[in-house]
């Protein structure tokens, strides 16, 4: 130490997409503040939308220039060829999800109202409302796009809380059946406090053995120090508690329905799509790149969570009668499906490759049928707001033949029948596993997708098959945004169940590089 | 020109157009007007067929999926076009059938319709399928249309039988998905046409596994006793013209991908496991006759005499196994026995859905002495059975016949049991003819109407061609023999011990 820092160097332009992302941000936080009410949303909207527009051609324009095969600031972000497809599919689903965001009577108009008080009457008559929601929904996005391209164990935790809070919040904004939207808000911020404190728990252990945060100094530190195993195993074992809860893998799903069912369903559909994305990121990239050497130890125990998250996500699915519970527990399942990828990255390079990009192609299909899928939710709605139940969805495809279809059509995709997009995400992530030597999983998945099938069929059952409710609920008129979204995933959901090559291609051309080391 | 395409295509638009139709009446002439282009065009490329030239014709084969190594790669041999000309001979004579079917469902009748065609169009494209993967993909595309055929126009338990034909058949399309990814990544071709993964399992073991996977699929869409139960639930249910389009062809594809995908790719393990099959077929044959004869709601009847047939086939199938003299005839048979159950099976489906469609019910003791007020109906009625039971001088003669005698020359006991199925067939079907079509005429059948117009039209081409393939089966062997060789000698029987055997070639 003699005394003075050396500066450190920053890659802006690798790091642009996020920067962009994050001021827009900053600019929507000095608009709640100095613009007058009436004209907030007005301004919001094009910001946000802008600022996801940019930061994605931004991607594209580097991705044509040449993927970065070093890691930017310091050794601290990772920009390579995995983050640059992970931080696009990110932005588009987040520009979706904005699209819905922006319908009104999604959010409450005053949060801290007590549920039925003269307060919130007042708000409602003022017609007042939150438009924070907007650079909340920029800062998780940008939360979304660090942690999994963090080259840096704390890096990570800051893109993990930076993710997480907002999301917090946003939980507890729906407009209608506040209180459970409050009770979500809260036991997620709860659990996901604690898994937080597991991650960094462990990151702190983790130092302790490697004398660094850095991922690839990590990694290579295995085998070479000595003597302080234990403070590996249960250092990695907490970053890998902390990371398996935000996917809702078994046994950390508990908080995933209540929190899916509570929150608005836009923030639902923004989170079930986002966050999983990036969480398998930062799974894949930290368990890859600094705890690969160790896969001997992690392998085994990803087995068995992927066993458990996928039979568990299938067989409760089956019980629920909520329809925003029953896409979590699918979206556990899903989780499950994806974990089956991450245990068949290997020693072989040309393995780690096609797993990755099976991954990557999943995780693309699974976030747009969702978005889709949510979308839909919002549209049927009954006297009380959304309606949920599924006995209310009886008859559906009688009195709103188009809208049911669509729906029916994303549930076969989420059970991956041919010809949609589900149907290549889990092929192509079930042959990398059996080429990496994982068939008994497999199998375990291929039954799970038999039992997960059931409850997507017996929604199509109720829709189709059964007679509409006498006052069954109707289907509002699509705000243009929200028509877009369901067009848009559908489109997708189809053109990747017909034509997946081309996406297939970019997949496995992001992967190619695989994450830097 | 690229004939498969062009069918399958002509299909599909057909299907798009119909939706587009807002008054019901066109959309029906609409329909049956494109299916009969389709059978048309079909016809027109069976002609152009040579039975002896290449095995594979009318090949098309583009890359689909480089990434898989998945290719649209289509084909026919003898076995597949025959099983096409099924399917598309039976389209129209569905259309027609079905003419008010959909008019009591609770969705439009277009979509009904439209359905049927883009089943059509899956249905040419499975039996066309000379890419594994692409045939899985139909194998398991083809379930959603049915799936709302079933649950959308069916019967009262219309939803609990659509939901367990889907699940159980995609409880199967899944353990072969596992399969085919094992096949792919075993073989190590990264390809998946099936001209060039056969022959490369070599080790026993591994194709023993393989095969389960696969057989298990088919034996579930076959269906093949003990995993027939969703069978009777759905074609019960189904509306008839459904019914017969899923007993008729859709459980074909089981029969059809046992003998091209399970014999010849895992010709070892299909070897191996021939005893087991053939008992399996055997009981199916026995059990499907025996509760068939208990029946009293004539789908569930037909339903289970379907059973024991499929049993019968899949019985000829496994005899074309390595070291069966008699392989060449049980195949052949087996394949002829594919189309003439699809005809006499579609048949029954129909004329039993007239007749429920003007009493409103489906149970025997609903109904006595129709013959007197309906004879045409009753008549056909008594056609269709008699070539269910098998009747010499019916289509059905020929297949069973030829069946028997190859699987005789492989086992010999479980021939003969098979054969009692024959006999069971003529209780279960002439009682149930005695029942609804003798006697005294029942009160509530006195005014029951003879088969219109529609009807006839419906019927007459079906008893044709019972009579006609009856008594002159030659074309159909013709085109089905050279196939049913090349496919054994993928089984690898030498052509010596296959020609060796005495058959019936030249029919009855």
């Amino acid at each position: 130490m003699n005394g003075t820092i050396p500066a450190p160097t920053i890659e802006y332009g690798m790091l642009a997409p996020m920067l962009v992302v994050f001021g827009a941000a900053i600019v929507g936080v000095l608009v709640e503040a100095f613009a007058p009410r009436y004209l907030r949303s007005a301004i919001h909207l094009p910001i946000t939308l802008l600022s996801l527009l940019i930061s994605f051609v931004l991607i594209v324009w580097q991705w044509v220039e040449g993927v970065p095969t070093k890691a930017a600031a310091m050794g601290a972000i990772a920009v390579d060829g995995p983050a640059m497809f992970i931080w696009g599919t990110i932005l588009v689903l987040a520009f979706v999800s904005v699209l819905l965001i922006k319908d009104e009577g999604h959010f409450v108009g005053a949060a801290a109202a007590v549920p039925g008080s003269a307060e919130e009457e007042q708000a409602l008559y003022e017609g007042a409302a939150h438009t924070e929601v907007y650079p909340l929904v920029l800062f998780a996005v940008g939360g979304m796009m660090l942690f999994p391209a963090a080259n840096d164990l704390l890096i990570a935790f800051v893109g993990l809380e930076v993710m997480s809070l907002p999301l917090y919040l946003l939980c507890g904004l729906a407009r209608r059946r506040r209180l459970l939207s409050q009770e979500a808000a809260m036991k997620y911020f709860l659990l996901g406090a604690f898994s937080s404190a597991f991650f960094l728990y462990g990151t702190a252990m983790i130092y302790g053995y490697a004398n660094s945060l850095d991922l690839a100094e990590i990694g290579a530190s295995l085998g070479v120090v000595g003597g302080q195993d234990m403070l590996l195993y249960i250092g990695g074992a907490m970053i890998g508690v902390g990371l398996l809860f935000k996917i809702g893998a078994a046994p950390f799903q508990a908080w995933k329905p209540d929190v899916y069912q509570g929150a608005p369903t836009p923030i639902t559909a923004l989170m079930a799509s986002g966050t999983l994305i990036a969480a398998f990121g930062a799974l894949l990239r930290v368990f890859w790149v600094a705890l690969g050497g160790l896969d001997w130890n992690w392998r085994p125990v990803f087995y068995g969570v992927a066993i458990l998250t996928m039979l568990g996500g299938a067989i409760f699915a089956i019980t629920q009668t909520d329809i925003k519970r029953m896409l979590a527990y699918s979206s556990i399942a899903h989780g499950g499906f994806l974990l089956i990828g991450v245990i068949a990255t290997g020693s072989a390079p040309a393995q780690n490759t096609s797993a990755l990009s099976g991954i990557l192609f999943y995780l693309v299909a699974y976030g747009f049928t969702t978005v889709g899928a949510f979308a839909v939710v919002t549209m049927v709605r009954d006297a009380g707001g959304e309606a949920w139940h599924l006995s209310r969805w009886a008859g559906l495809g009688k009195r709103s033949p188009l809208l049911a279809g669509v729906f029916a059509f994303f549930l076969l995709a989420f059970a991956g029948i041919p010809l949609t997009s589900g149907f290549f995400g889990k092929y192509a992530v079930f042959q990398a596993a059996v080429t990496g030597g994982a068939l008994p999983l497999v199998i375990v998945g291929a039954v799970a997708s038999a039992v997960a099938a059931f409850f997507y069929v017996r929604v199509i059952v109720l829709m189709f098959f059964s007679d509409p409710a006498a006052d069954g609920p109707s289907v509002v008129l699509p705000s243009r945004g929200t028509a877009a979204v369901v067009g848009l995933a559908a489109l997708a959901t189809v053109v990747l169940g017909v034509f997946p090559q081309p996406v297939l291609d970019l997949a496995h051309s992001a992967a190619q590089s695989l994450f830097v080391r | 020109m690229p004939w498969l395409s062009t069918l399958m295509g002509v299909s599909v638009l057909g299907a798009l157009g119909v939706t587009l139709i807002r008054n019901d009446k066109l959309a029906k002439q609409f329909t049956l007007l494109v299916s009969l282009i389709v059978l048309a065009l079909t016809v027109t490329m069976a002609v152009q067929f040579s039975p002896n030239g290449d095995q594979w014709q009318f090949q098309e084969n583009h890359s689909w999926i480089p990434a898989f190594g998945v290719n649209y790669s289509l084909a026919v041999d003898g076995i597949a076009l025959v099983l096409i000309l099924l399917s598309v001979i039976l389209v129209p004579i569905v259309v027609l059938a079905s003419w008010h079917d959909a008019e009591k469902g609770k969705r439009s009748v277009r979509t009904y319709f439209s359905l049927i065609l883009v089943l059509e169009a899956m249905m040419i494209g499975v039996f066309a399928a000379t890419d594994v993967f692409l045939f899985y993909v139909f194998f398991e595309a083809m379930l959603i249309p049915m799936y709302f055929m079933i649950g959308s126009y069916g019967g009262p338990q219309r939803a609990y039988a659509s939901v367990k034909f889907l699940l159980y058949s995609l409880f199967g399309g899944l353990l072969m998905l596992v399969a085919v990814i094992a096949l792919y990544s075993i073989a190590g071709k990264n390809t998946f046409m099936l001209s060039d993964l056969i022959g490369t399992i070599q080790d026993v073991n591994t194709q023993k596994w393989l095969f389960l996977g696969f057989f298990v699929a088919f034996a579930i869409k076959a269906p093949l006793w003990p995993f027939h139960t969703w069978l009777p639930d759905a074609a019960a249910q189904a509306p008839a013209g459904a019914a017969v389009l899923l007993v008729g062809v859709l459980d074909k594809v089981g029969t059809f991908g046992m003998m091209r995908f399970c014999l010849q790719l895992f010709p070892d393990a299909a070897a191996y496991f021939t005893p087991l099959v053939i008992v399996l077929a055997v009981i199916g044959v026995i059990y499907g006759a025996i509760v068939a004869i208990g029946q009293t709601d004539m789908m569930r009847l037909i339903a289970y005499t379907s059973v024991s047939h499929f049993g019968l086939i899949t019985l000829g199938v496994f005899a074309m196994t390595k070291g069966n003299p008699g392989a060449q005839d049980a195949g052949t048979g087996a394949t002829l026995y594919m189309v003439n159950h699809g005809f006499s099976t579609g048949a029954l489906f129909l004329i039993v859905g007239f007749l429920i469609y003007r009493r409103g019910s489906k149970f025997i003791p609903d109904y006595g002495g129709v013959q007197k007020v309906a004879p045409i109906l009753a008549g056909t009625f008594l056609v269709a059975g008699l070539s269910s039971l098998s009747l010499p001088g019916l289509s059905t003669f020929v297949s069973e016949f030829m069946v028997l005698a190859g699987a005789y020359r492989l086992h010999v006991p479980a021939t003969v049991i098979a054969t009692m199925g024959v006999i069971l067939a003529a209780i279960y079907i002439l009682w149930m003819y005695q029942r609804t079509m003798n006697g005294p005429t029942a009160e509530s059948v006195k005014t029951l109407p003879d088969l219109n117009a529609r009807e006839k039209w419906v019927v007459a081409p079906l008893v044709a061609l019972l009579l006609v393939f009856g008594f002159y089966p030659k074309p159909l062997l013709d085109v089905i023999n050279p196939a049913v060789k090349d496919t054994l000698s993928s089984v690898s029987v030498t052509a010596d011990q296959a020609a060796a055997a005495p058959g019936v070639k030249e029919g009855k």
